[in-house]
C-alpha cells in the first residue's frame, strides 16, 4: 500500500474520530444521568443525590470539554482533508450539520455554563433546566450526525447534477434514510450503556475501598452514595444492555437489506449460497478470498439474520476484491462488539439478581467484575463505529462515491505533518484528562464533591485579612 | 424570490464577526494571561470568560459549518487552501479550551502546564487566525471548482502583518472585557494593557491598510485608489466607504479617552467599533467573493432547496439562540473576583 495522501488522511480521520467518539459515548448518557440525580435530588431532597451529582458533573466537565474540541477539529476536517467529498455532496449533507450546530451545539455549549457555572446564580429551578436542556442537546446532536452518517450508508433522496455535484430531491427521504433510525436507537443505547457501565465501575471500585477500609466497623463516609450510584447503573445496565441487543440484531437486518457487501464481510461470507453457516472465528484472507480456521456451526446463518433457510445471502464473491472491504477489521471488530455486549448482559441481569438476593454489596467479585467491565462501553462504541464505517469501504457514501474519489488536493507532506500534530497534541490532552478523571474517581463521591474553599487556594501567604479594599478608580458606569 | 445565496453569505458574514467579537475577547484574555502578576488573578482572568467561552467559541463552528453547508464550493476550496493554518488554529483551540477545565484540576507543575497551554494555544490560535485571514486577503488559486495552489501560498510578510494585527486586536477586545469585569490591581493592569494593545492596534490597522493598498490593486481601486503609477484618488469611489475607517477611529478614540476617564465599560464599547471598522472594511473589498478571487457567493452556493432549508430553520432558532445567549450573560454580569472562587 502506498503512503499517500488518501492513506493518511484515512489514518487522520480514524484516529481523530475514534478520539473523538469516547467523548459523546460517555457524556451523552452522563448528561441524562446528571439530569436525573439533579430531579431525583429536586424531588426527594435528599443530600446523597446533590453529592452525586456535584461529583459527577466533574467529571462531566472534563469529558465535555475535550469532546467539544475535538469535535471541532472533524467539522473542519472534512473540509481540510475530505473537500471533494463535501463539494460534491455539501448541498445534500451540509443543511444536516448545519442543524447539528443551530439546534444542539449553541443549546449545549450555552447552558453548560450556567450548569457548571451557575449553582449559586440562578434558583434550583432554572439549574436543572440549565442540566436538562445540555442533555437534550446532546442528543439532539447524536441525530443530526447519525442521521448524515447514516445516508452515507444508505443514500437517497438526492441527484446528481451536470457538473458531478448532488442536489436533494427530497429532504425528508435524505433525512429519514433507511439506516438512520436503526442506527440513532442503537447509537444512543451504546451511549447510555457506556455511562452506566463507567458509573458502575467507580460506584463498586469505591464500594470495595470502603469495604476494605470498614473492616468491620461502622459505616465510613460516602457509603450511602457509593451504593445509590452502582444501583443505578446497574439497573441501566440491566435494562439497556438486553434491548442493546434487540436493536443490534434490528440495525444488522437493515445492513443485510441495504449493504449486503457490508454484511458479507461482517459474517465472513465469501461463497454466494443459500444455508450460510455462522463463523464463530475465523481469520478472513482477502488474497485468498476464503477464511482460514473457519470454526463454524453450520445451518444456522441464515436464523441469524432472519431469513428462510433456503434464501440465498450474498457473499463477498459478488463484488471484485478490488471493490471489497478489508474483511478482517469488521469480521473481528464485529465479534469483540457482540462479545462485550454478552458481557454486559452478564452484568446487568448478574448484578439485578444480587441486588434481588441482597447480595450486591457483599460480592467482592462481582464488584471487581464491574470495575473490569468500566472501559468495556467504549471499546464496544469504537469496535461497533469500524465495523460500519471499515464495512462500508471501498466506499464513502455507499455505491456513489468511492473514497479515494473524495479527498482533498493536498500533499502527502502536510497530512504527514498534520496526523503528527493531532497524535502528539491528543497524547498529551488524553493523558492529562484521564488522570484527572481517574484521580476524582478514586477520591469517590464524597471527597470530591465537596464545594472547593476558594480560601483554601489561595497561595501561602497571601492572608485574607490583607487582601485590599476595592480600590477600584474610576466609576462603574 | 428570495435572493437565498445573498442571505447566506449575509448570516455567515455576521456569525464570523459575532465570533470574532466574542471569542476575541476570551482569546484576548489568554493571550494577556502571561502578563498577570499572580495566580490568583490568572484565576480570576480565566473565571471573567469560563462560563462563556464555549458559547463563543460556538460562533466559529456555525461560520464553518454554515460555509460548508452554504457555501460548500468554497469550503472545499479554502479549507486545502490554508491546510496548515487550520491545523494550526484547531491545535491552539484544543490546548486552550481544555486547560480551563484541566489548569483547574492540576497540581503544581501541571497547573503552570496548562497555565502556559491557555496562554499559548490562545496566542497560536489568534496567530493562526491571522494568517488565514491574511490568506484569504491575498485570494486562492483555483482550478475547475478545486485548489490547486501550493502548500505555503498563505505565508507572506503581509499575513505575518495581519496575524500580527489580529492579536494586537484581540489583546485589546480581551484587556477591555478585563476593565469592564475585574477591579483592584488587576482593573489597573488590565487598563495598561487595554492603552497598550490599542496603540499598537492602531499602528498595526495602519500598516495592514495600507499595505492591503500596495499589494493589492484589485482592493486598491474598489476604494478608489489607482497605485499602479504614481497615485490617482477617485473621491466618488472613496467617500461613501470613508464611514468605515472613520468608525474605527471613533472607536480608538472612544478607548483612549474613556479608560483615560475612568469609564469600566466604554473601553470594550471602543474596542468592538475597531473591530466592526476593520471588518466592513474587509467586506466591502470582498463582495461579492465567497473565495478571494475566483468564486462569488452565487457560484460557491449550495442548490436552492438545501439554503431554504436552513433558511427556515435559521429563521425560528437564530433568535433563539442570541435570546438566550444574552441571558446567559446576564446571569454571570457584574465584576469577577477572588472570593467568586471557583464553580461546580
Amino acid at each position: 500500500m502506498e503512503i499517500d495522501a488518501l492513506l493518511l488522511s484515512r489514518l487522520q480521520f480514524a484516529f481523530t474520530v475514534s478520539y473523538h467518539i469516547l467523548f459523546p459515548a460517555f457524556t451523552i448518557g452522563l448528561a441524562a444521568f446528571l439530569a436525573v440525580l439533579e430531579g431525583l435530588w429536586l424531588w426527594t431532597k435528599r443530600d446523597a443525590f446533590k453529592t452525586l451529582y456535584l461529583f459527577w458533573v466533574k467529571i462531566f466537565a472534563i469529558s465535555f470539554g475535550m469532546g467539544v474540541v475535538s469535535g471541532i477539529v472533524l467539522s473542519y476536517q472534512f473540509g481540510t482533508n475530505w473537500s471533494e467529498f463535501i463539494r460534491i455532496t455539501g448541498g445534500v449533507i451540509g443543511p444536516l450539520l448545519a442543524y447539528e450546530v443551530l439546534t444542539a451545539f449553541f443549546l449545549e455549549a450555552s447552558f453548560l455554563g450556567v450548569m457548571l457555572f451557575g449553582w449559586k446564580k440562578v434558583g434550583p429551578r432554572l439549574h436543572f433546566l440549565a442540566t436538562v436542556l445540555v442533555a437534550v442537546g446532546t442528543s439532539i446532536s447524536a441525530f443530526w450526525i447519525l442521521s448524515a452518517n447514516s445516508w452515507m450508508q444508505t443514500p437517497q433522496g438526492f441527484e446528481v447534477l451536470a457538473d458531478g455535484t448532488m442536489r436533494a430531491t427530497d429532504f425528508a427521504a435524505v433525512i429519514f434514510n433507511p439506516s438512520f433510525p436503526s442506527r440513532l436507537v442503537h447509537m444512543l443505547l451504546a451511549a447510555f450503556l457506556t455511562t452506566g457501565l463507567v458509573v458502575g465501575a467507580a460506584s463498586a471500585y469505591r464500594v470495595l475501598k470502603e469495604r476494605a477500609q470498614k473492616g468491620g466497623g461502622g459505616p465510613v463516609e460516602g457509603w450511602t452514595e457509593s451504593r445509590i450510584g452502582l444501583v443505578m447503573a446497574i439497573g441501566l445496565v440491566a435494562v439497556v444492555a438486553p434491548l442493546q441487543l434487540l436493536a443490534g440484531h434490528w440495525s444488522g437486518e437493515v445492513a443485510h437489506e441495504h449493504q449486503p457487501l457490508k454484511t458479507a464481510a461482517i459474517e465472513g461470507y465469501w461463497e454466494t449460497r443459500a444455508d450460510q453457516p455462522l463463523h464463530l472465528f475465523g481469520i478472513p484472507d482477502r488474497a485468498a478470498q476464503k477464511n482460514h480456521l473457519e470454526v463454524s456451526i453450520p445451518g444456522v446463518g441464515n436464523m441469524i439474520q432472519n431469513v428462510p433457510r433456503d434464501e440465498v445471502i450474498k457473499g463477498l464473491d459478488q463484488w471484485a476484491p478490488d471493490d471489497q472491504p478489508p474483511v478482517f477489521i469488521p469480521f473481528f471488530a464485529f465479534r469483540v462488539m457482540v462479545g462485550l455486549g454478552l458481557l454486559m448482559i452478564a452484568l446487568g441481569l448478574g448484578g439485578a439478581w444480587l441486588h434481588w438476593r441482597k447480595r450486591l454489596f457483599d460480592s467482592p467479585w462481582f464488584l471487581r467484575f464491574c470495575v473490569a467491565m468500566g472501559p468495556s462501553g467504549f471499546l464496544a462504541v469504537l469496535a461497533g463505529w469500524m465495523v460500519t464505517e471499515v464495512g462500508r469501504q471501498p466506499w464513502l457514501v455507499y455505491g456513489v462515491l468511492r473514497t479515494r474519489d473524495a479527498v482533498s488536493p493536498v500533499t502527502t507532506a502536510e497530512v504527514a505533518t498534520s496526523l503528527i500534530a493531532y497524535i502528539s497534541v491528543y497524547a498529551v490532552v488524553f493523558t492529562a484528562g484521564a488522570i484527572f478523571i481517574l484521580r476524582l474517581m478514586a477520591e469517590g463521591p464524597v471527597a470530591a464533591a465537596a464545594e472547593p474553599d476558594p480560601r483554601q487556594d489561595r497561595a501561602p501567604g497571601s492572608a485574607l485579612a490583607k487582601a485590599p479594599a476595592d480600590t477600584t478608580p474610576g466609576e462603574d458606569a | 424570490m428570495l435572493d437565498l445565496p445573498l442571505i447566506w453569505a449575509g448570516l455567515i458574514a455576521t456569525a464570523v464577526l459575532l465570533y470574532v467579537v466574542l471569542d476575541g475577547f476570551d482569546l484576548g484574555v489568554g493571550i494577556l494571561f502571561p502578563f498577570a502578576k499572580r495566580k490568583e488573578e490568572r484565576d480570576v482572568m480565566m473565571n471573567t470568560v469560563a462560563p462563556v467561552w464555549d458559547g463563543n467559541e460556538t460562533w466559529l463552528v456555525l461560520g464553518g459549518g454554515g460555509l460548508l453547508a452554504a457555501f460548500p464550493g468554497a469550503f472545499s476550496v479554502l479549507m486545502p487552501a490554508l491546510y496548515l493554518p487550520v491545523l494550526l488554529m484547531l491545535a491552539g483551540l484544543i490546548l486552550r479550551g481544555v486547560a480551563f477545565e484541566f489548569r483547574f484540576r492540576a497540581r503544581d507543575r501541571g497547573r503552570k502546564f496548562w497555565t502556559q497551554m491557555f496562554a499559548g494555544g490562545s496566542i497560536l490560535t489568534a496567530v493562526a487566525q491571522g494568517l488565514i485571514l491574511g490568506g484569504f486577503i491575498q485570494g486562492v488559486t483555483v482550478v475547475d471548482g478545486r485548489f490547486a495552489g501550493g502548500t505555503f501560498d498563505w505565508l507572506t510578510p503581509y499575513s505575518l502583518l495581519v496575524a500580527a494585527g489580529l492579536v494586537a486586536g484581540y489583546a485589546l477586545l480581551g484587556g477591555a472585557w478585563l476593565m469592564m469585569k475585574t477591579k483592584d490591581n488587576l482593573h489597573g493592569d488590565a487598563k495598561r494593557w487595554t492603552l497598550i494593545a490599542a496603540g499598537a492596534v492602531a499602528a498595526l490597522l495602519a500598516a495592514v491598510s495600507l499595505a492591503t493598498l500596495y499589494i493589492h490593486p484589485r482592493i486598491a481601486s474598489r476604494w478608489g485608489f489607482d497605485l499602479s503609477n504614481g497615485f490617482a484618488l477617485d473621491w466618488a469611489a472613496l467617500a461613501p466607504l470613508l464611514v468605515i475607517p472613520a468608525v474605527g477611529l471613533a472607536g480608538l478614540a472612544m478607548v483612549f479617552v474613556m479608560a483615560r476617564k475612568g469609564s469600566h465599560r466604554w473601553p470594550f464599547v471602543g474596542a468592538i467599533a475597531v473591530f466592526l471598522s476593520g471588518y466592513l472594511g474587509l467586506a466591502a473589498s470582498f463582495t461579492p467573493y465567497v473565495a478571494p478571487y475566483a468564486l462569488d457567493y452565487r457560484q460557491a452556493a449550495a442548490p436552492d432547496n438545501a439554503l431554504a432549508l436552513m433558511l427556515w430553520g435559521t429563521a425560528f432558532i437564530l433568535p433563539l439562540i442570541l435570546i438566550y445567549t444574552a441571558w446567559v450573560y446576564w446571569v454571570f454580569r457584574g465584576k469577577v473576583d477572588e472570593e467568586s472562587g471557583y464553580h461546580h
